[in-house]
């Protein structure tokens, strides 16, 4: 742990496996289910290392079941690990202590702390009680995070009055009002409308700034990663399948580049087959995949080969690539 | 709002057993067989009532929903342990019963003005202590069976067994003094009349062993705390956070 003990999130070998009691259907199947219990052991997380810095922003990726919400119950202190070492924040989650708890938060997309049939402001009061916040720090952190999050008059309406996206930023505010220093969200923007989505991920990335906070964000939505990560960690069926730079993930899922050429005078689809992989081709467009290491060279010989009036050179969409790997892997994303 | 007050009225409407159970005893020869008039059945049965309003502990119904549910993890991420939130809770929902208990009460007097009396500064001071005795003994044997959720998803199947031997065993179907002298020994050494046995005969004015009724409630409170303690430290490492 001495190694990178200046990480404020420091996992190594972590693991967990939940012991299921299997059942099989049927009348036959309940009464084996009662008299002989048959269990198995289903490892979610097998042994990842990763280690986090302040202030940094890393995006979770996994198709579901790959163990990002299992990790994340971990590093929040919910459940014990089955095995590895796990820091954050200096303390040991698991043990739950104050100290801990003041520093992190863990937002979940689809669970919430507010109270239901009350308005935000009264679940912010408690969490304030809870959390020993004097009433005039309160005022200004709620003043400050609902300028954020642009919200008003709503932290007065009974929380089940709330659209979708209004109880989220109402979740976040109440969340952030003991200005954690790392922040767990676990698919913050599910279920949101496009305009909420960007007011979030505005919302984030303003946060991490002004206070320096770690967050480390799950999400299916490939636009909140790209937008405020540029480290990602992909965990794939619980094993650590990358773990460095956004860009980084992009070149090793593809390891060809897209070329499009728009040219002058038509030329015929055999043409091109010498210079990489065809994709599209029509009269004066084609569109061809060029292995990374040849991409210089093969450029420089189509700008000399053709009359070309426009070329771009992009990698693949990143939502393409994470498909095409969680596919690969017999496991469909949604 | 409206509709929060309205079921705790009907909650406090549904706690009428004892009242029900003074009809079934008033002639039956209860009072005679206890050794009590029938002025001082009918306080212990009206006092049972007002134990029974302020000590009704509810904690297994949510817990094992918030366990089932995920809804707890949201509570342990904060450091204050969760356990005090449903304390809270039960102690709001005392202070809002009170308006309702109080309107019940007059009713009765309305009914019966022999139904009520005007018990001693001493004994309500005491009734009162020792009703609070009885709701954190409830509470605690409660929060005992609650921290089953975390092994069985039906806890608060297992919490209603007790449900059989607090009715009869804590003295609201009957006066513990009715029963033969064997079982009124077996009752007395479980925690059961503590929880209405003790704080309807402190506040009703009957006769009653003050030092044995308190230090009854101070040992069973004393037996449950680490019990539960331990059973939430060893719960807590089985829980998975469930749909969170």
């Amino acid at each position: 742990m001495s190694a990178q003990s200046s990480a404020i999130v420091l996992a190594q070998g972590l693991s967990k496996t939940y012991r299921i009691a299997e059942k099989q259907p049927g009348l036959k199947g309940t009464f084996r289910h009662l008299l002989r219990r048959r269990y198995r052991d289903l490892e979610a997380v097998k042994g990842i290392h990763f280690a986090i810095e302040e202030g940094e922003m890393v995006g979770f990726l996994g198709p579901n079941g790959a163990g990002k919400t299992t990790t994340l119950k971990m590093l929040s202190g919910l459940i014990h690990p089955s095995g590895g070492e796990l820091l954050v924040a200096g303390a040991r989650p698991q043990r739950r202590q104050a100290g801990f708890l003041q520093d992190i938060t863990l937002v979940m997309g689809n669970k919430q702390q507010l109270i239901w049939d009350l308005p935000p402001w009264d679940s912010i009061r408690v969490n304030a009680a809870v959390y020993g916040i004097p009433e005039g720090v309160m005022q200004r952190r709620v003043r400050e995070l609902a300028d954020l999050l642009e919200l008003g008059e709503e932290l007065h309406r009974p929380v089940r009055k709330l659209s979708l996206g209004q109880r989220m930023k109402a979740e976040l505010l109440t969340s952030l009002l003991h200005e954690p220093r790392v922040l767990f969200l676990d698919e913050p923007t599910l279920g949101l409308d496009v305009t909420a989505q960007g007011r979030v991920r505005d919302f984030l990335a303003t946060y991490n700034r002004r206070t320096g906070a770690t967050i480390l964000l799950t999400s299916h939505y490939m636009g909140d990663i790209t937008a405020l990560c540029e480290r990602v960690l992909l965990i794939h069926e619980g094993s650590l399948f990358h773990d460095g730079p956004l860009g980084e993930l992009t070149s090793r899922l593809a390891p060809h580049r897209q070329v499009r050429l728009e040219l002058q005078h038509a030329q015929p689809r055999e043409v091109f087959e010498s210079f990489g992989t065809v994709e599209s081709h029509q009269e004066h467009q084609v569109q061809l995949l060029v292995p990374r290491e040849q991409l210089t060279e093969t450029v420089a010989a189509l700008l000399g080969r053709f009359d070309v009036l426009d070329l771009e050179v992009s990698d693949p969409p990143i939502e393409d690539l994470m498909r095409s790997l969680f596919q690969q892997a017999g496991v469909s994303e949604t | 709002m409206l509709e929060y007050r309205a079921e705790i009225a009907l909650w406090a409407l549904s706690g009428v057993l004892p009242l029900i159970m003074l009809g079934v005893w008033q002639n039956s020869g209860a009072a005679s067989q206890a050794g009590w008039s029938p002025d001082q059945l009918r306080h212990y049965f009206v006092a049972a009532f007002l134990v029974r309003q302020f000590s009704v502990v509810w904690l297994i119904h949510v817990f094992e929903e918030d366990v089932v549910s995920g809804k707890l993890s949201p509570f342990l991420l904060q450091p204050l342990q969760p356990l005090w939130r449903y304390f809270a809770a039960h102690v709001a929902e005392q202070a809002t019963r009170i308006p309702f208990v109080a309107l019940m009460l007059l009713a009765l007097a309305w009914m019966n003005p022999a139904l009520l009396w005007l018990p001693s500064l001493q004994n309500l001071t005491l009734g009162i202590a020792a009703i609070w005795g009885a709701f954190l003994l409830r509470f605690l044997l409660q929060t005992l069976s609650s921290t089953l959720c975390f092994w069985s998803e039906r806890a608060a199947a297992l919490d209603r067994l007790l449900v059989i031997p607090y009715l009869f065993l804590s003295g609201l179907v009957a006066p513990l003094d009715t029963f033969p002298p064997a079982i009124k020994t077996v009752a007395l050494a479980t925690p059961f009349p503590a929880m209405v046995d003790f704080p309807a005969r402190l506040l009703a004015g009957l006769p009653v062993d003050l030092s044995a009724g308190f230090l009854s409630l101070m040992f069973w409170c004393g037996v449950l705390s680490p019990l539960c303690w331990l059973s939430w430290r060893r719960g807590l490492r089985r829980y998975g956070a469930m749909g969170a």
